[in-house]
């Protein structure tokens, strides 16, 4: 839909693509109002497929469940289910269903281990980190062989910013898991708190010794070496791991994001249209899609604008309903797409006050930055160095908010 | 066994046996800091506020009412705008079941207009435009909120309140499905008087009460002789019998509509609701077959404590405000009293006026006594059987 052909940077071409995008959006605009459609057989919405394997699936378990109510086992596989499918890029609703799947589960203090390990799962998916964080001391407490809610514990960590908590949950995993299971965990914390060099050769290592691990984890492997070697400015090697990522071919949004920021970084705007144009339902692809439409300059005017549009709606819904899931992308786009500085630095900053990735200090640095405000970032500045964070970005924006702020 | 239901629990045996293969659920958590979620689920709740009518309109969205009533009846995926016009009736119930507007002066009464269908951001939604109407201009309205909430607890429902004056939002949760708005300055006094009107109102349209009180003021213009009612010489003799007889069952519904309203005591409906149709029928039978003449006021009373629950239901139906329940509770008894005070008044003088005639020791008294009876009769018995023989 956002697509508008603009094949020619030719000016005639320009006008008449922005006429039609004028046309386009003004027919958009009456859609806006409700309306009884003309034909019967409109579709007016697509879902999964009753027939899909899938949702069979979902349906026998919804069934077992309704005539076995307090079943935990079955009430944990539907939720698990539930939470798969949303992971795959499907809807959010399907977190919904999940949290409905585990019922009374869901409101006591002490659920049985596995309905805690499940809700601690959906809490952080959710963001709300600290009630899961919770949940996830209490069954390892109980279990220190719960090796679920171990890497759970250990990716919320690292998104915390507590990377001596996070490396020391990770260790528990070499026991408990795959091996590779656990090197990437570790690899990934090392990666942030100054052995990135150490982190990125053992995971290439043990990448190698399990060549037979399944697509989603050599996926997931690929994806934090790129990430790796992306922040250590080594480029060649980050393209040639999400190349090998993106050959798999089952990409998940995480990975198309984590791509599509490199092709930006490289300048290579063009090559992010094709990746993201199916899939401009998730908010956070069609950030990218925008960014890479906006860097392309006046051929892309109306299409960029469109989009840029089109998020503005849907975060102002979000915001409606008082969600503060998107606050990393409600940065990028106060600062990349819409170029307001000091709305964008107080929104790095709720954000950076939550979650501590590269990605977020990132943004806290270069809200800053365009809002001539180093101060703000002093905090960050510091936070990078006791850490020893490696990150090419990062280091390159404090160097420069560092003179500014002498100068 | 069949061969259908072998087959999806074998497939559900593979589902369950899962968590083995636990790696493959590590990965749910990999990225958490991630915001993969794109639009939760929302319905958009718009309310227009005008006096004493409320225009709304809600947008849901056709996935979301697919889950709930099932839209997509051929199972293939598309929701077509037939699917969903054939499941208007469906989608109208479900969605007013789940939604009450209570403003000061109780529950407003919904009715869907028409259904339309409107895109937004995330997709197709059908929009429900609907009236609710409310018994007097809305000062103050509540809003029970519960759409979904069992299915996807993550649902919100987004409200935009509009009255001419002014525009206000809110965000209904499972942890807050029911908020309440001032709309317009409302003084104690005005709540004070919406609730002698609803009084007032109760006695005058509640047949049963009406019933139960001509029976008893039916032969105040009467004397027991011993043997048969004798017209009185005196009005003040009269008026004295009437305002006895109104003050004891006043006092008595009283005292069992405060216990109810507070939750001191609870008696079931269908007790309270015989217990009513019984006292009409003892009170008319009195009038035939004189038991208790002088005294009157004592079967009031006793009675009055029966009909005073089947007040109590009648102010809970209101949707009280717990803040205001004194004034509610002394508003609605004085508006009974009132209501009972004009008909006394527009009835003790005709019946005074014509207790010689034949019209009225037969007709009226006698006749109306005995139809009385009959009615409340089957009042009895539907109630305590819970049948429907003609009323209803």
């Amino acid at each position: 839909m956002l697509r508008i052909s603009a094949v020619s940077a030719k000016p005639r071409f320009v006008i008449v693509v922005a006429i039609c995008g004028c046309l386009f959006s003004i027919a958009q605009q009456t859609m806006a109002t409700p309306f009884i459609p003309l034909s019967g057989a409109a579709v007016l919405e697509t879902l999964p497929s009753r027939n899909d394997p899938l949702q069979k699936e979902l349906g026998d378990l919804r069934t077992a469940l309704v005539s076995k109510p307090g079943d935990l086992r079955i009430a944990v596989a539907l939720s698990r289910r539930y939470v798969e499918l949303w992971r795959d890029g499907g809807d959010p609703r399907y977190l919904g269903y999940a949290q409905a799947a585990l019922g009374p589960w869901w409101n006591q203090a002490a659920p049985p281990q596995e309905a805690r390990v499940m809700r601690a799962t959906l809490l952080q998916s959710t963001h709300r980190f600290k009630e899961a964080m919770k949940d996830l001391d209490a069954v390892v407490e109980r279990d220190r062989d719960n090796a679920q809610a171990w890497l759970t514990r250990a990716t919320i960590l690292q998104v915390l910013g507590d990377y001596s908590a996070a490396r020391s949950s990770c260790e528990r995993l070499f026991r408990l898991a795959p091996h590779l299971v656990a090197q990437t965990c570790l690899s990934g914390v090392e990666s942030l708190s100054g052995d990135a060099a150490k982190g990125y050769g053992d995971l290439l290592t043990a990448l190698k010794n399990a060549p037979d691990s399944s697509i989603d984890i050599q996926i997931w492997v690929l994806t934090l070496l790129a990430e790796i070697a992306e922040r250590r400015a080594d480029f060649v090697g980050a393209r040639g791991h999400f190349e090998k990522a993106l050959a798999l071919g089952v990409p998940d949004n995480y990975l198309l994001a984590a791509y599509a920021d490199f092709l930006l970084g490289q300048g290579e705007p063009g090559k992010v249209l094709p990746l993201l144009k199916d899939k401009l339902q998730v908010d956070s692809l069609l950030l990218r899609y925008a960014l890479a439409l906006k860097i392309m300059g006046t051929v892309r005017a109306v299409e960029a604008t469109k989009a840029r549009d089109m998020l503005t709606q849907r975060f102002d819904a979000a915001r409606l309903r008082g969600d503060t899931i998107h606050q990393r992308e409600q940065t990028r786009f106060a600062l990349e797409l819409t170029d307001r500085p000091d709305m964008a630095l107080s929104a790095a900053k709720e954000n950076w006050a939550v979650q501590k990735e590269p990605a977020d200090t990132r943004l806290m640095l270069q809200a800053a930055l365009a809002a001539k405000d180093p101060k703000a970032a002093r905090p960050v500045i510091d936070w990078i160095q006791k850490n020893r964070l490696e990150d090419h970005v990062s280091n390159a924006l404090s160097n420069q908010l560092l003179h500014a702020a002498a100068s | 066994m069949s061969k259908a239901s072998v087959l999806s629990s074998r497939r559900l045996l593979e589902v369950l046996r899962l968590p083995i293969l636990f790696f493959l659920t590590l990965w749910l958590v990999a990225h958490a800091g991630f915001a993969q979620a794109d639009k939760f689920s929302d319905s958009y709740l718009s309310l227009k506020v005008n006096d004493r009518t409320i225009e709304g309109q809600w947008d849901i969205a056709l996935r979301d009412l697919d889950v709930a009533v099932g839209l997509d009846q051929d199972g293939n995926g598309k929701i077509t705008w037939d699917e969903v016009r054939t499941k208007h009736p469906a989608i109208a119930a479900y969605a007013m079941s789940h939604l009450r507007l209570t403003s000061n002066s109780g529950i407003c009464g919904m009715g869907v207009n028409e259904q339309l269908i409107d895109n937004h951001s995330d997709g197709g939604y059908s929009v429900l435009r609907f009236t609710a109407t409310c018994s007097s201009a809305v000062k103050e309205l509540t809003v029970n909120y519960s759409l979904l909430f069992d299915r996807d607890p993550q649902h919100k429902g987004l409200l935009r309140l509009q009255t001419p004056q002014s525009t206000s939002t809110a965000v209904f949760s499972p942890d807050h499905p029911e908020q309440r708005f001032a709309l317009g300055k409302i003084s104690a006094f005005e709540q004070f008087s919406e609730y002698v009107v609803t009084g007032i109102g109760h006695i005058w349209i509640g047949f049963d009460h009406l019933l139960f009180l001509f029976s008893l003021l039916l032969p105040a213009v009467f004397i027991w002789s011993g043997k048969h009612w004798q017209p009185t010489d005196s009005f003040r003799s009269a008026l004295i019998d009437v305002l006895k007889i109104v003050t004891a069952f006043t006092l008595a519904h009283s005292v069992t509509l405060t216990l109810a309203t507070l939750h001191l005591v609870s008696i079931s409906s269908r007790i309270v609701e015989s217990g009513i149709a019984f006292s009409v029928i003892v009170a008319a039978l009195n009038n035939l077959f004189p038991l208790v003449h002088g005294r009157r006021w004592i079967v009031a009373f006793g009675f009055g404590l029966i009909h005073g629950f089947g007040f109590a239901s009648v102010l809970a139906d209101l949707g009280l405000p717990q803040s205001a329940l004194v004034l509610a509770l002394v508003g609605f008894n004085i508006g009974v009293e009132v209501g009972q005070l004009t008909i006394v008044a527009l009835f003790l003088p005709v019946a005074f006026a014509l207790r010689h005639t034949w019209f009225y020791k037969k007709l009226v008294f006698l006749g109306g006594s005995a139809l009385i009876i009959v009615i409340a009769t089957v009042w009895f018995i539907e109630r305590a059987c819970n049948l429907v023989l003609i009323s209803g």
